[in-house]
């Protein structure tokens, strides 16, 4: 097909490849500095003159970071709030799904478009009359409350990406299934169901980060005592200065497990979020 | 109702049309009111209207409303002050300043943002199996870093007399830059949060991106090329409009994202943004939560949604097409 030299193509790539790398180590850069610092000596970590490469490994700034205040407590309520939203937020947000994607009904569009258009509003312009409002329920300071309102922005996440995944399994499958003598239902739960899962999957994980990572309300619905995990990386800049050593540590305890998880359904995400939008 | 009348809707051929009263209704089958996706719908309705749709409302009446500390407490009856909200944010001087502030910051991020991504997804498709891994691999680390978490490394990264970007940039002949501190000017410091809201804003634009240039036909390229197009013809003629779609919606949800930065500013800024700072949301949190006037705060954030709204159309009417295709 090319009338490049098979010489000429390999040295094209190679500039590629190198402009590639570049993009590797400026992208990676901060991530690699953040572990850099996590494991190195507290004391090398304030030198003016850093040095690039590993200076010695050392956890002392983990157990440092875990003795600054309490980590497990706003992890645990951390892991409590996000379950919980996303135990919600998909069972809920599939059955919403299922409606917009499996059936035509007057009314369909506002729907959508109501779905859609709640996204938009930044949580922040939200956060003064959610704060009132929860003041009034006695759920201010209440994991219970900070749950309710983060259904606000994963519910219309989990319907727009769960409906990618289904409008992408065949409506015939169901059909068949229903001449074959399966109730709608029944054809929902032995045919959509398993086909569906995975994206469910990929949803779920999806929608656990956005709840971990949430910053804004967790500080602003919460008390110090109920702080979340996000919350608690505050803890290390106090008005003596900030420890970045030990702080570098609490980071890569946060984000290591979350970037993890992140990785292992990405490809999957992608493909819901985009489901449909080039093909349309 | 019979497993029959459940499935009716497969049965009428364009989803969202209603038919027109002109065409002559298929006399087998009368169109009835079906309760199935409604009951279906119902939970999440619930949810959204009581937990966004009262906020949102409540948001609104505050913006009109006399609201401070003493309200707050119940010690007061929030009193109705139609537009003086609204006349006393607009009069300040120092919210045009922030408004222009948020409008440049957000451009800033957006356009930074997709042409990076279009150029490192481009790129991708032109490096090897094992850089491209390497790519994807930081790309994904950074994309699920929490904001929290990047944005205090950045710091770190940034800070005057340790960070490693004044030891490495001291290091270049005749550049001296230790104890240079980055957020002592307002410009130079927002500079450094849109460096850090681009480097986390990048990758999903670059996934998404690659994933639409799979799509794009080699038979089209290949044709292009056979015609004489260059690289840049060839991107322009037949890449570009077939990524319209997918630019279209990524430009508009990136703009809606970086008007809504508030985390990178706030934490980056130790919880007390300086003047120079502020940008729209950290303008209204701040008159709400530390000047204690939720009323103007309201107003700001309503404003702010305002804003916003005309990008929103063009989202809108993108993911309704995207919503109807099946």
């Amino acid at each position: 097909m090319s009338t490049l030299a098979p010489g000429a193509r390999r040295k094209s790539k190679a500039g590629w490849n190198l402009l590639g790398l570049l993009v590797f180590v400026t992208a990676g850069f901060p991530v690699y500095w953040m572990l850099n610092t996590a494991f190195k000596p507290a004391k090398d970590a304030i030198d003016p003159d850093p040095s690039l490469l590993p200076t010695g490994l050392t956890l002392g700034n983990f157990s440092r970071a875990l003795d600054i205040a309490d980590f497990w407590g706003p992890v645990g309520r951390s892991l409590i709030v996000s379950l919980s939203v996303v135990a919600i937020g998909v069972v809920v947000g599939t059955l919403a799904a299922l409606a917009i994607s499996r059936f035509a009904f007057r009314g369909r569009r506002v729907v959508i478009v109501g779905i859609l258009a709640v996204q938009m509003v930044p949580l922040v312009a939200m956060i003064i009359p959610v704060f009132l409002l929860l003041n009034d329920l006695d759920q201010y300071d209440k994991l219970s409350g900070l749950i309710i309102t983060y259904l606000t922005f994963i519910l219309p996440f989990t319907v727009w990406t769960l409906r990618g995944f289904i409008v992408n399994i065949p409506k015939e499958l169901e059909e068949a299934a229903m001449v074959d003598g399966c109730s709608p239902t029944g054809a929902f739960l032995r045919v959509v169901f398993p086909l569906l899962a995975p994206g469910m999957v990929a949803t779920s994980v999806y929608a656990f980060v956005q709840a971990w990572n949430e910053y804004l309300y967790a500080l602003m619905l919460l008390s110090q005592k109920n702080q979340t995990a996000t919350v608690w990386l505050g803890n290390f800049t106090t008005k003596h200065g900030t420890e970045y050593a030990p702080m570098m540590a609490g980071s890569t305890m946060m984000a290591v497990p979350i970037v993890v998880l992140f990785l292992l359904v990405q490809r999957k995400m992608a493909a819901g979020l985009t489901a449909g939008a080039v093909k349309g | 109702m019979s497993a029959a009348d459940t499935t009716t809707p497969t049965e009428v051929p364009p989803p969202m049309s209603v038919p027109p009263p002109s065409r002559p209704v298929l006399p087998r089958r009368k169109r009835t009111f079906n309760a199935t996706p409604w009951l279906l719908l119902a939970p999440c309705l619930l949810i959204l209207v009581l937990v966004l749709g009262y906020p949102l409302v409540r948001l609104v009446t505050l913006s009109f409303q006399k609201f401070g500390q003493s309200q707050l407490w119940g010690f007061l009856p929030a009193d109705w002050i139609g537009f003086d909200n609204f006349t006393g944010v607009l009069d300040d001087g120092e919210f045009w300043a922030v408004v222009v502030r948020t409008v440049v910051f957000a451009a800033g991020c957006v356009i930074f943002t997709m042409v990076a991504g279009m150029l490192i997804a481009l790129l991708l498709q032109q490096v090897s199996g094992w850089v491209k891994t390497l790519v994807n691999i930081v790309l994904v680390a950074s994309w699920g870093m929490p904001i929290v978490v990047a944005t205090t490394v950045f710091k770190w990264l940034f800070d005057a007399d340790y960070g490693i970007l004044n030891a490495l940039l001291s290091k270049l002949p005749g550049v001296e830059m230790i104890g240079h501190n980055w957020f002592a000017s307002g410009p130079q410091g927002l500079a450094v949060i849109m460096l850090l809201v681009v480097w986390g804003a990048v990758p999903f634009v670059v996934i998404t991106l690659s994933a639409g240039l799979t799509q794009v036909p080699a038979e089209l390229e290949e044709a292009a090329r056979l015609d004489g197009a260059g690289a840049w013809g060839i991107f322009r003629h037949v890449t570009l409009p077939i990524l319209k779609p997918l630019i279209v919606m990524l430009t508009t949800l990136s703009v809606i994202w970086d008007m809504g930065v508030f985390p990178q500013v706030f934490v980056m800024r130790n919880g007390h943004p300086e003047p120079e700072f502020q940008i729209l949301t950290t303008y209204s949190y701040d008159r709400a939560f530390v000047v204690n006037d939720y009323g103007q705060g309201s107003a700001i954030a309503l404003i702010t949604v305002l804003l916003l709204l005309g990008v929103v159309a063009v989202y809108m009417r993108q993911m309704l097409k995207i919503g109807e295709v099946e």
